[in-house]
């Protein structure tokens, strides 16, 4: 609506004149003028550019709806989410990955992000009596991490009588269909022709993997202060997308790590830490790579770790669920949670990422 | 009042200094043609001048004899006293947070809430929302609340389940108005509570604007509204602008626009606020977002936190109550008091 002409909008006659000759063609261009300065640009009295604003403000505010109606349109649709068959992670995200919401995933190097996402990419091209969404998966590997080899051996593990019926494999894989964006502005380019697609093509799922390939290649390419644009841009598409096409939309963070928790107190908290930051000078730990306007908009945080030799998914961020943690294990089949009992995760340990190597040659 | 502060058009100004009306005496003085004729403009302008020119007139003449109204618009000390105990506050759900806050969330102010991810601001606004709603035999305002969503972070099961946590605990409170008052029984429904959350879903910079300039007709329509919720302001101030300046004053333009609505409309308006870090005395520090003029645009400022195992609000700005930290826990009915920080592991199944 921020775009919408204002020679389309049903204003009286002398203020679409009066706004079209001083160029104000948009809405936004009205509305995110201060008044005086309007007043200055469409040389007109105080009264003309309030009523100019609000006529305007009313036409391009979005109309509401009563949480109500909100509820009943939920239970009408089905909420549309994709099932991740580990039955603790459903129960605590109650039901699965939500559709039209964010779900970001983060953890460091060779944990079982790709793993997690190619399992989730299959799930939802499965037929609906099997749990699955039925629909398309468009798959954005930044990393060239896919491997459809490896999708399908995850599917005749864990879904035998599917896969072993003739064609079916190659129905589903048929419906993955994978990007590999080399740039950011390739990855620009094809989210703006999804915009269309996805609906018309039935997609049920979008997975980026990774977001942070894209940024951290980028940032070296430009200046430090460019830095957060194309991320502020792709998070906004992103949001929206998931929000009017009423998918789940998937992304991964990697880590990155940090020398100390400079960044993490506010300066009235300061006095009392100063005690425990000897300790804690010293050990360095992992931050996802993006930073903390980006947590601050996806809706569901899982963090992917590893600490006293298991490997952990935890809720990091949702607004449904309690803070637990899982222990999990990557298996032939693809991630298997060693147990459906969540571990209660108190304080702000539930958003750090731990990576203490496991020791791979014990096992 | 001089010419060249009248809220008139440059041009129709500079016309009027031209033609020699230096004062509003003078102005006042002219009938409409006589000044559609010294300024060459249409008639009907004119008469606009003028209109202007008796209102600002109005405003600053009229001494009245009366103590009340010696400035217009002035209201004495005393009556904002008595004003301000008559006021209501909403109930956060957590007595001790009510305690730093003074009772609750108060009407007729703003407050900005912020915190970092995960700590539980959307929970805080849904359970606000919610708790507005309370009727008044329950000790509540009966209010009804808008909710401005512009992250996309509401959700509506959610709102449901902190609605019915609440209901549960209205029930327990007061066991004894099963019997009183079947009618407010009939209006203790989860339902019947998200009914009256009007929620507007905001995609960008220029909407949230829009929404806001359009509240006042909305509050006009739907008298009852006690609570408006922005969740959050931050987000497309942060993703879309590139002039700072610019971003600045449209910013301040809002929140003295929301501070009316506040006041006029008698009602709470809670600004739901991000973090981002700013390097201060050498070191990196988390602070609320959108800087440090927006920070004086807030009556009250509370921030949630970590503190050990446990979350934590801190009061930091108020300009009547002791700056205070207290403790509160996200349960599976909504925002409650931490009791041995237990509280919030409860599994929501």
């Amino acid at each position: 609506m921020a775009n919408k002409l204002v020679s389309e909008m049903p204003l009286p006659p002398h203020l679409v004149h009066l706004l079209a000759a001083r160029r104000l063609t948009t809405a936004k261009d009205v509305l995110s003028l201060p008044e005086l300065e309007l007043m200055g640009i469409l040389d007109a009295g105080i009264h003309t550019a309030r009523a100019a604003v609000a006529h305007v403000s009313e036409i391009a505010c979005p109309p509401y709806q009563t949480a109500l109606a909100l509820l009943e349109a939920v239970r009408l649709r089905g909420d549309g989410r994709l099932v991740t068959t580990l039955r603790g992670l459903d129960d605590a995200l109650r039901g699965g990955i939500p559709a039209g919401k964010l779900t970001e995933i983060v953890g460091p190097s060779g944990i079982g992000k790709t793993q997690f996402c190619l399992k989730l990419a299959l799930l939802a091209t499965l037929p609906e009596c099997y749990g699955g969404l039925n629909g398309r998966v468009v798959y954005i590997d930044t990393e060239s991490k896919f491997s459809s080899r490896r999708m399908i051996e995850i599917g005749e593990k864990s879904f035998p009588q599917i896969f072993r019926q003739e064609g079916l494999a190659q129905k589903m894989a048929g419906r993955i269909l994978v990007l590999r964006p080399t740039s950011l502005s390739d990855f620009t380019k094809s989210l703006e022709q999804m915009k269309v697609t996805l609906l018309q093509h039935d997609v049920k799922l979008l997975v980026v993997d990774s977001m942070a390939a894209l940024m951290s290649s980028e940032i070296e390419k430009s200046a430090t202060s460019l830095r957060q644009h194309p991320l502020r841009w792709a998070l906004s598409f992103l949001k929206s997308m998931a929000e009017f096409s009423q998918i789940p939309v998937v992304v991964t963070n990697q880590v990155r790590s940090q020398s100390n928790d400079d960044g993490y107190h506010y300066s009235f908290e300061v006095e009392k830490k100063d005690d425990s930051i000897s300790a804690e000078r010293f050990e360095s730990h992992l931050v996802a790579a993006l930073g903390i306007q980006w947590a601050h908009a996806v809706t569901i945080r899982l963090v992917f770790e590893s600490h006293s030799g298991h490997r952990f998914i935890k809720v990091a961020k949702s607004p449904m669920s309690p803070a637990v943690a899982f222990p999990f294990t990557v298996e032939s089949s693809g991630i298997i949670l060693l147990s459906d009992e969540g571990i209660d995760v108190p304080g702000p340990e539930i958003t750090s990422i731990r990576c203490q190597g496991e020791n791979v040659l014990a096992q | 009042m001089e010419i060249a502060n009248l809220p008139i058009a440059t041009s129709h100004r500079a016309k009027l200094l031209a033609a020699g009306y230096s004062s509003l005496a003078a102005l006042s003085a002219a009938s409409p043609p006589r000044l559609a004729r010294d300024l060459s403009i249409g008639i009907q302008e004119a008469e606009d001048i003028l209109k202007v020119a008796v209102d600002a007139n109005k405003s600053k003449g009229v001494d009245g004899p009366s103590t009340s109204s010696v400035l217009k618009g002035a209201q004495n000390a005393w009556d904002m006293l008595s004003d301000e105990q008559s006021r209501k506050h909403i109930n956060t759900g957590s007595a001790d947070l009510n305690n730093i806050l003074g009772g609750g969330i108060q009407c007729k102010e703003v407050t900005e809430i912020g915190g970092v991810p995960g700590i539980g601001k959307t929970q805080l606004g849904i359970q606000l929302a919610i708790n507005v709603q309370i009727p008044v035999e329950y000790g509540g305002l009966g209010g009804k609340a808008v909710y401005i969503d512009t992250e996309g972070s509401f959700m509506v099961e959610r709102a449901y389940q902190i609605a019915e946590g609440c209901i549960s605990d209205i029930l327990e409170y007061f066991p004894y108005c099963h019997d009183k008052a079947p009618s407010g029984q009939e209006r203790l429904k989860p339902e019947s509570f998200l009914a009256d959350i009007y929620y507007f879903r905001i995609c960008s910079y220029t909407e949230q604007i829009a929404v806001i300039n359009y509240l006042e007709k909305f509050l006009e329509e739907h008298k009852n509204v006690r609570i408006v919720i922005i969740d959050s302001v931050t987000f497309h101030f942060r993703q879309d602008f590139d002039d700072m300046a610019l971003r600045t004053r449209v910013l301040s333009g809002l929140s003295l626009k929301l501070m009316k609505l506040a006041k006029a409309y008698n009602l709470a308006v809670v600004l739901l606020n991000q973090v981002t870090t700013k390097f201060t005395e050498g070191s990196f520090q988390l602070t609320l977002a959108l800087g440090d003029s927006w920070s004086h645009s807030c009556t009250n400022r509370l921030i949630l936190y970590w503190n050990g195992n446990g979350r934590y609000a801190y009061l930091d700005k108020s300009p009547s109550l002791p700056v205070a930290s207290a403790p509160y826990a996200v349960t599976v009915k909504g925002v409650r008091d931490a009791v041995n920080s237990n509280c919030k592991r409860v599994r929501v199944m």
